[in-house]
Order: C-alpha cells, then sequence, then structure tokens
C-alpha cells in the first residue's frame, strides 16, 4: 500500500474512532487518536495477516498493552474486514461484541485482552518466545503508552525479552507526553525514555509518530535488527488530527457529544480530500 | 508410613510429561531447584525459560505462550506468584481464559523457618474469587502425579499447589483420579472430615482417633477445591449431618469458606473450620508450626467432637 493510501486509512481510522465514540458516551479519543497513524501502518502495510482466518498459526501478531486505546484497534480491524464496520457503533453497548477494553474471546481478530496497564509486553514476549521454539517466522508487535511505562513489570519484561533477544519482537512506544492527571513529565517522568531502552538492552529507534514513511522504514529496520528486540519511541500528539483535542489532557477519556464529533469529523474529512 | 515431598513427584512428572508432549514448556522464576523443575530443564533446556525474580512478568509470558498454542506449566513461590502475580492472572490468564497452568510452590508451612514473608497461607482465597480458574491440591506425591497429568490434558488455566517437604502416602496407584471428583477415602456414619492436601492424613489420623471413642467419621480427599465437587460433599453430608473441613491455609476464603457457602445455601449442619485462624504465622520448623498454627489430627479430633455436640443439643 503506497504512503497516501496509508494516510487515507489512518484518516478514516481517525473518523471511525470519533464516529464510534458518540454512541459509547465514553472512551478514550486522545491515545486513540495519537495511534492511528502507528497501527494504520501496522495493520495494512507491516503485518502478515489475514482477516478471514484471525486465528491463522502463521499470522503477525498485535498486542495493544495500552487497552483504552481499544477504539484505534477496533477501527483498524473492522477497515480491514475483520467484522462489519456497523459494529463500530455499537462499542461499549451492553450485549454487543465491543468492550470497552479489547477481548479476544469476543473480537474476531484481537489477539490478546487488555486493559490492566503494564502486562502486554510480558504476553507478547510468550507469543515471540513460542514462535522462536517453533521456529516460525511471524512477528509480533505490540504497543505501549508512555504513562504506562510507570508500571513496573513493563522493565521486567524489558529485560525479559532482551536476555532472551527477542528480535522478531517490535514494541511501539506512542509518546504523547500526556496522562490522566496531566503531562506525563509531571505525573511521573518517564523521560529519557530512549536512553532508558537502550540500557536495557533493545534496539531503539526514535521516530515521528506520523510520519508514515519514517515509521514504515523503522518497521524495516526493526526486522533486519538481530539478536535483540526493537523499540520505536514514536513522538505523537494527543487527539492528533482533530484541532480541539490535540495536546489537551481532558480528552484521554471523554467522548465527544454529537457537535463536537460534527466538528471533529468535518475537519477530519477535510484532511481526507486534502489527500486526494 | 511412607513420605514423599509433592514437588518431587511434580517434578518427575512434567518430565515424563515433556517427553509426550511437545507444546509442554515450563517457565521458572528463579526456583527451579525448589520447584523440581530443574529436571525438566536438564532433560529439555530449549523448552525451559527461566524468567528471573518477575513474578508478574512471568505469568503474562505463560499467558503469551498459551495464546500461541503452548501448554505453559509457570512456576515459583506461591505467595509472590499468586500476591505479585494476582492482577496479571486476573486478566492475562483469568479473563483471556488462556490454558496456563499456575503452579505455586512452598505453599502453606513448607518453609516454616524462613518464616512469614515465606509462607502462604491465603493463596487458594487469592485463587478462588477469580472465574474459570480451576484449585487443585493433591494429598500426597502418588496424587500428585496423576493431577499434574490431569491439569496438562486440562484445558483451561489451573491453580495447583504443590507442597516442599515429604507427606504420608495415602493413596494408591490404582486409585481413579478425576478433576473436580473428590475421593472418600473412609466411611463413616457420625461426621464428614473433608480435608485437602496435606491435611488429608491427619484427617485419616483422626478418624482413627475418633474410631477409638465410638465416633465413625467419613474422610473425604478433596483434592479440588474448585470447582467443588457438591453431589458428593451433600451426598456424605446429608448422611453424617456434621462437618469438619481441615486445610494448610486460612481458614477465610479457603477451602473450608467454599464448603460451609455450599453448606449454608443447601444443607445447613454444624460445622467447624480447622486451618490458620486469621493470624500471620511465625519463625518455626514445619511440624511444630503446624502445631502452633493448629494444623493437627488433635484440632480435627476437637472439632469433630464440637460439632457432634453441637447436634446433640
Amino acid at each position: 500500500m503506497s504512503i497516501v493510501d496509508l494516510k487515507r486509512k489512518a484518516n478514516l481510522i481517525r473518523q471511525d474512532i470519533i464516529t464510534m465514540l458518540v454512541p459509547a458516551k465514553a472512551g478514550h479519543p486522545g491515545g486513540s487518536l495519537s495511534a492511528a497513524d502507528i497501527v494504520a501502518t501496522l495493520y495494512f502495510k507491516e503485518m502478515r495477516i489475514n482477516p478471514q482466518e484471525p486465528n491463522w498459526a502463521d499470522r503477525d501478531r498485535f498486542v495493544l498493552s495500552k487497552g483504552h486505546a481499544a477504539p484505534v484497534l477496533y477501527a483498524a480491524l473492522a477497515e480491514k474486514g475483520y467484522f462489519p464496520k456497523d459494529e463500530l457503533l455499537g462499542l461499549r453497548q451492553t450485549g454487543r461484541m465491543l468492550q470497552g477494553h479489547p477481548d479476544m474471546k469476543r473480537t474476531p481478530g484481537v489477539d490478546m485482552s487488555s486493559g490492566s496497564l503494564g502486562q502486554g509486553l510480558s504476553v507478547a514476549n510468550g507469543m515471540a518466545l513460542a514462535g522462536k521454539l517453533d521456529k516460525k517466522d511471524y512477528r509480533v508487535y505490540v504497543l505501549l503508552g508512555d504513562g504506562e511505562v510507570a508500571e513496573g513489570q513493563v522493565w521486567e519484561a524489558a529485560m525479559a525479552a532482551a536476555h532472551y533477544k527477542l528480535d522478531n519482537l517490535t514494541a511501539i512506544l506512542d509518546y504523547n507526553g500526556l496522562q490522566i492527571d496531566g503531562p506525563t513529565d509531571s505525573v511521573m517522568s518517564s523521560a529519557p525514555l530512549a536512553d532508558k531502552w537502550r540500557a536495557f538492552c533493545w534496539n531503539v529507534i526514535e521516530v515521528d509518530g506520523h510520519d508514515i514513511e519514517a515509521l514504515e522504514k523503522a518497521f524495516a529496520e526493526a526486522k533486519q535488527v538481530k539478536g535483540k528486540p526493537t523499540i520505536l519511541i514514536a513522538k505523537t500528539v494527543k487527539g492528533k488530527g482533530v484541532s480541539f483535542m490535540e495536546n489537551q489532557v481532558g480528552w484521554h477519556g471523554s467522548a465527544p457529544n454529537a457537535e463536537q464529533a460534527e466538528q471533529a469529523l468535518k475537519e477530519l474529512r477535510e484532511e481526507g480530500l486534502s489527500l486526494g | 508410613m511412607t513420605k514423599i515431598a509433592p514437588r518431587q513427584a511434580y517434578g518427575e512428572e512434567l518430565v515424563r510429561l515433556g517427553q509426550e508432549n511437545p507444546d509442554i514448556v515450563v517457565l521458572d522464576a528463579d526456583v527451579a531447584k525448589a520447584s523440581m523443575t530443574y529436571l525438566f530443564k536438564e532433560k529439555f533446556p530449549e523448552r525451559f525459560f527461566d524468567l528471573g525474580i518477575s513474578e508478574s512478568d512471568i505469568v503474562g509470558t505463560g499467558a503469551g505462550f498459551a495464546v500461541a498454542g503452548k501448554i505453559p506449566f509457570i512456576n515459583a513461590y506461591a505467595n509472590f506468584l499468586l500476591g505479585n502475580g494476582w492482577e496479571q492472572i486476573h486478566i492475562s490468564v483469568a479473563y483471556a481464559n488462556q490454558n496456563v497452568k499456575i503452579v505455586g510452590h512452598n505453599i502453606g508451612a513448607s518453609s516454616g523457618k524462613d518464616g512469614p514473608t515465606h509462607l502462604p497461607f491465603e493463596d487458594i482465597a487469592l485463587m478462588r474469587v477469580l472465574p474459570g480458574i480451576m484449585i487443585v491440591e493433591p494429598a500426597d506425591a502418588i496424587e500428585m502425579r496423576k493431577a499434574v497429568r490431569a491439569a496438562a490434558q486440562h484445558q483451561g488455566p489451573i491453580y495447583l499447589r504443590v507442597g516442599r517437604l515429604p507427606v504420608p502416602l495415602v493413596t494408591c496407584e490404582e486409585d481413579p483420579f478425576e478433576l473436580g471428583k473428590a475421593r472418600i477415602l473412609r466411611e463413616g456414619q457420625d461426621v464428614t472430615i473433608i480435608a485437602t492436601g496435606a491435611m488429608v492424613a491427619k484427617g485419616l489420623e483422626a478418624a482413627e482417633e475418633l474410631a477409638s471413642l465410638g465416633i465413625s467419621a467419613e474422610v473425604i480427599n478433596l483434592h479440588t477445591i474448585k470447582p467443588l465437587d457438591e453431589e458428593t460433599l451433600l451426598r456424605s453430608v446429608q448422611k453424617t449431618g456434621a462437618v469438619v473441613t481441615a486445610e494448610e491455609h486460612t481458614i477465610l476464603g479457603g477451602m473450608g469458606s467454599a464448603v460451609a457457602e455450599l453448606l449454608v445455601e443447601e444443607f445447613p449442619v454444624p460445622l467447624q473450620r480447622v486451618g490458620v485462624k486469621d493470624r500471620f504465622a511465625v519463625c518455626a520448623p514445619y511440624d511444630e508450626l503446624h502445631n502452633i498454627l493448629g494444623l493437627t489430627a488433635k484440632a480435627i479430633t476437637q472439632s469433630v467432637q464440637r460439632v457432634i455436640r453441637k447436634n446433640r443439643q
């Protein structure tokens, strides 16, 4: 898929995020929008997957460790054809498939249930170790939040991934700089992130998380690196693509109302049109 | 009476299973010697993974292996694995319903001389509240072998409780073993003693003593604490009308609580729970600590006399 097509996909994913959050009346737009370009690149370019066979044994895996960004994953899965796009409007509704946080038992294409922060990298390690044991060439991707890395388990897992030389694992850190209580730097400083991961013996690539071309290159480099896992420290803007949500901590965990959504969708449609 | 350490049987059976099933992988948190998983490591180094002292991580990694189709046995001391790893077990194993075999070692008073920081008496309670996790504590080394085998065959998460020190053999090779099915080891009319793990031998010892006092005790080996074999338990209690439970665990939220919850709803009878009485342990050798905490055949006998007295009032 060409760069411009990937940009169109990311734009559609952003529109889906806004659209599904309105009837849900709850959810997390900020950290979903910040990850849209990353997730679009993974699902429409990088990952070897087949929506007709969600449990294909040789598929690449994706673990959304920052599970509250479920809308971005659901949008990508729907755009990819894992389930009908109508399902998106059932987000967080009683009895519907799309839970507030990813549930692998209910939603085709979700490779791991998540939502309790800090657990995803350990799970991805297990998948990557199993792949090596079985001599399979699938890759494992895991998306972490920059607030999430305050969880101690992340660093237990970081140590283990390097110890076991998991070069079939690529982590992406959605470095959007905001968490519920405010800027990450004022809540719990995680900087310098790149140095921390380097010290844990990871291959670190710092990248603009909204530059799809740069993301593609980074994923390609990660595949070439042998003997260690790679992490993309992806600098992003929380709420990216919707002017009044960008860099606003208040949009971490509240849904837009119909009027706000209309404004957001107008901006996103204009952006989509500008892509030709 | 012959005594064998349950962990010995556990470690040896894992090796046999490893030979039979290439999907079995073993993870350990730096206690491979104590857990006896080093036997598996020696035989199948490529399928053994030490995760170091990181009980939260080992749970998640186990879940990842299970998602990828493996049958992971994850091993650590029970209090650290279930305490540190509880939220990981909650979400990545129970909620995700992954086929992870959670193996807690050094249970109860096993390492008594290490003191309370190393004595898990709360692990059954921690697991009981999680939907979908089976809880198994075999009575002896023979039953441990059968339980490990059954755990590997069972599709779904299991918590297996493994003792460190030798306990008397109270079952035989030819005894049937089925997960979820309680075993009546001794039939009786006046009281039902329901015991698990190392307390089964003490239940049988108490039944002998009670027989000499003219009390006929039925002894049930409740190796599977969840799900409860309600049918076997209710049939016995409807016959005897009195119950004493015995476990190497706090009486809060453990096996005795599970039995009490069942009976209070279905068939209320006088009931006493033998176990740790809402207190911390102290540093003491295994047998002495059992005496201090009241985990004895004598405590079972006295509890039986109490429930029978209540029935006569």
